[in-house]
């Protein structure tokens, strides 16, 4: 695949996706790139589905990346993988945490969440990594840290040093908790076993 | 580039304003544009006032003193804010600034968060003024210290608009240089400038055709090839001419790289002989405007020929949609979405204060006026018990045009609002239910703070646009001064108690008032609970599921399957405790 560029981040409001995309956004500009980030605050963040685009390349017009173009995919839960599959690129690649919140109609039973995940969201891509960020997140003691780990997975797909990642996921956390997400981030840098 | 930094539009604005030498900044929150205020607010600048106002309007008079005061002054609110403000504005128009006064309004094509998607770009033309519309971050930045200077020149208010994915894209900015007013500060009581009475306004309203004659000179004047220009021509292949601005900039730089552009910084007035001349080096000129047909409206009455596109005119533009109706080109190929996923709303959070007041609303019969909020979410399933959303303040007229509308046969009328949006609109509404003899019970969600919009200050919540301490104001004695005796005080937890005084104060002959008061769960000074745990007990009846909560869930996917607690998301507020009918579910709150 040609250089990654385009990168859809999504989740659930509160899980911390616009950090994630922050990171990235300012590892694109230092990296020497132009680059945008979009997305949509408000009324979204009370716990519903969120979406946040983030772009670089040598002069970035849109701040969205178009329906299928996406090259990454970063879903930090299951059923929001599955939402934004189809803004998958061909040869693009899915990265997601398994972890499963039920939306309310799911909770109460009048939904099924679905349960043929990754079934389906092999559909849209032939990479698709599954990174349980959530579950190593919370052995470090600090379930804030999925996001750190999702963006050291995502790191070890690109080009871009290590030591840059980690120097601007340090200035974007809180000051005490810099060290457990530079653990999360070297736990998601080792967790995408590629050919599998 | 790397000397830039990674900027959102809002916190360009207030970049761009900083560096303007604002010293007055109001404005009520509203999303896409309430961070422009709260980033001037961090940015401690001592010589800048920054305040929420209680509602638009207001800022907007505060903001006309000031200005009139001599001291540059940036106003700030969404689309929908510029309707309430739009009083003071029609009126301000004639009278001019004396330090440069910058209104911006945020847009909100698509209705991210909004009720309509109103072209805030119709307020240029209404109210005679211009309006710049940027790009990019870099360009609010800048355009916010071109408008000053506008305003100044051409002693006018300037409107600066921006929509939700200019406030909320963050792109690269490198700021400029700091520019200052020249004017002294100080009021100059000039009446025939000032006061505008009829005869004093009547020499105004000449005056601002005079103005407007000029700002037309103005805007074909910065229309030219130069990158710094505010309206640019961009020539590149003649056969596509484009003629569009703000965001669809972007989209159509995408979707048609090689088309020349005539980019329209300023939007209103048009610069017509500059666009005749653009029109004139290309074959086929379109324009690509998000939302109202504005320019091509004004370009046809101007008699320029404009080719028919596909755009459409509900909702956002994107580079697919520009390149849909005007290329031949298809873009990447697409998938179709996952049919038959659960949707994901966003929900009142765990622990909300709101919750217990919508699940005892639901087993009643009575008509529930309500209001903007986050309590809004009390519209949706399985709470369902709000029936009327119009605009902020709303709920009490409606309630009473309901109640008068169908007589004293009808199920009872209750009017639900939040405390940051009766301190805006609904004190008046509220005045004229007792004024009118009403009977309307009105239940006032005061969680002390504006907790929609993240969490601003009002005059109910304690706190300032600094988050340093404020006065507050009592609701129970405003309430009674504005004529309403019975005015009971609830927790909003004791779902028992509150049950009580809603069938009371329904009864009562005359209008009521309900303040539900618990702090929004998100602020600091919420106290939370113990966490309840789920008995055997539990027969997987789901009436603790009708609460909408995002902590309780079923075990399975039986129909009867046991609840859970998610112990990470509950914050032991135990109205699952209490609605429970086979008390299962125990912890704080449960039957002794
Ligand atoms: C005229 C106007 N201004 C601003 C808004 C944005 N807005 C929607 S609700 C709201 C305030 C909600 O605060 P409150 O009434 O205290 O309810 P809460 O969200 O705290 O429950 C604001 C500012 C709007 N919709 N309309």
């Amino acid at each position: 695949m040609s250089r990654i560029d385009d990168i859809l981040v999504v989740g659930v409001g509160g899980q911390g996706i616009i950090l994630a995309t922050d990171v990235i956004a300012e590892v694109f500009l230092r990296a020497g790139h132009d680059a945008k980030k979009s997305e949509v605050h408000g009324m979204a963040q009370r716990g519903g589905s969120v979406e946040s685009h983030v772009r670089r390349g040598e002069e970035v017009h849109s701040p969205l990346i178009s329906p299928g173009a996406v090259q990454v995919l970063v879903a930090m839960e299951g059923l929001e993988a599955l939402r934004y599959a189809h803004m998958v690129s061909r040869g693009g690649i899915i990265l997601y945490d398994p972890l499963e919140i039920p939306p309310l109609a799911v909770a109460t039973g009048q939904s099924q969440y679905p349960e043929d995940l990754s079934e389906r969201l092999s559909l849209y891509s032939a990479k698709v990594y599954p990174v349980p960020a959530f579950a190593l997140a919370s052995e470090l003691g600090n379930t804030r840290t999925q996001n750190a780990v999702l963006i050291g997975a995502l790191a070890s797909l690109m080009e871009i040093p290590d030591t840059l990642w980690r120097e601007v996921l340090s200035r974007r956390v809180p000051a005490r908790a810099v060290d457990v997400n530079q653990e999360a981030f070297a736990l998601g840098s080792k967790a995408i076993v590629r050919g599998s | 580039m790397s000397e830039h930094t990674l900027l959102s539009g809002n916190e360009a604005i207030a970049l761009g304003a900083h560096l303007s030498g604002v010293r007055v900044a109001t404005g009520y929150p509203g999303t896409p544009s309430t961070e422009i205020l709260e980033a001037l607010a961090a940015g401690d600048h001592d010589e800048t006032v920054v305040q929420w106002s209680v509602n638009e309007k207001v800022a907007l008079e505060v903001g006309i003193g000031a200005s009139l005061a001599g001291r540059r002054t940036l106003v700030t609110m969404k689309h929908v804010g510029v309707n309430v403000a739009a009083d003071p504005l029609m009126t301000f128009t004639y009278m001019g600034v004396n330090a440069g006064l910058v209104l911006v309004t945020a847009d909100d094509p698509g209705m991210h968060s909004s009720q309509n998607e109103q072209d805030n770009r119709n307020y240029a033309r209404f109210a005679k003024i211009p309006v710049l519309e940027p790009s990019d971050s870099q360009e609010a930045c800048d355009m916010v210290q071109a408008a000053f200077e506008i305003s100044e020149r051409y002693d006018t208010p300037v409107l600066l608009r921006s929509t939700t994915r200019i406030s909320h894209s963050k792109t690269p900015v490198n700021p400029g240089d700091r520019t200052e007013s020249r004017v002294d500060p100080g009021f100059i009581k000039d009446p025939s400038r000032t006061v505008m009475m009829p005869a004093y306004a009547r020499g105004r309203r000449v005056a601002v055709e005079e103005r407007s004659e000029k700002l037309r000179a103005y805007v074909e004047e910065v229309s030219d090839a130069a990158p710094s220009s505010l309206n640019r021509v961009e020539m590149r292949d003649a056969t596509v001419g484009i003629i569009t601005g703000g965001i669809a900039y972007q989209y159509a730089r995408e979707a048609l790289p090689d088309a020349s552009i005539f980019k329209m910084g300023i939007s209103y007035p048009l610069p017509i002989a500059a666009i005749e001349d653009f029109a004139g080096r290309v074959d086929r000129l379109y324009v690509v405007e998000e939302l109202d047909s504005f320019w091509e409206t004004e370009l046809l009455a101007a008699g320029i020929a404009i080719t028919p596109s596909s755009l459409p005119r509900v909702g956002e533009l994107s580079a697919d949609a520009v390149r849909a109706a005007l290329s031949a080109d298809t873009g990447p190929p697409t998938h179709d979405p996952a049919a038959d996923i659960p949707v994901r709303p966003p929900v009142l959070c765990p622990g909300c204060p709101h919750r217990g007041i919508f699940y005892t609303l639901r087993r009643r019969r009575y008509t529930v006026s309500g209001d903007i909020g986050c309590y809004t979410l009390g519209a949706l399933p399985p709470l369902e018990s709000m029936h009327t959303c119009i605009c902020m303040g709303a709920s009490i007229g409606a309630a009473l045009g309901i109640e008068k509308a169908l007589g004293e046969e009808a199920p009872p009328t209750v009017a639900v609002i939040g405390d940051s949006t009766f301190m805006h609109s609904g004190m008046t509404g509220l005045a004229d239910v007792f004024f009118n003899r009403g009977n309307v019970t009105t239940i006032i969600l005061d969680n002390h703070t504006t907790a929609m919009t993240g969490h601003q200050g009002n005059p109910t919540a304690g706190y300032d646009a600094h988050l340093a301490d404020a006065p507050r104001l009592d609701f129970e004695s405003l309430v009674r001064g504005l004529g309403v005796q019975h005015v009971k005080r609830i927790d909003p937890y004791d779902l028992e108690h509150f049950d009580a005084v809603l069938t009371q104060c329904a009864d009562h002959e005359g209008p009521s008032v309900i303040v539900v008061e618990g702090p929004c769960v998100l602020l600091p000074t919420a106290d939370p609970g113990t966490i309840p745990c789920v008995s055997d007990q539990c027969v997987g009846c789901g009436a603790c599921l009708r609460l909408g909560c995002p902590a309780l869930r079923r075990r399975g996917t039986d129909k009867r399957a046991q609840v859970s607690i998610n112990a990470d998301l509950c914050t032991g507020c135990a109205l699952c405790v209490q609605v429970c009918p086979y008390s299962a579910i125990v912890g704080e709150g449960a039957d002794s």
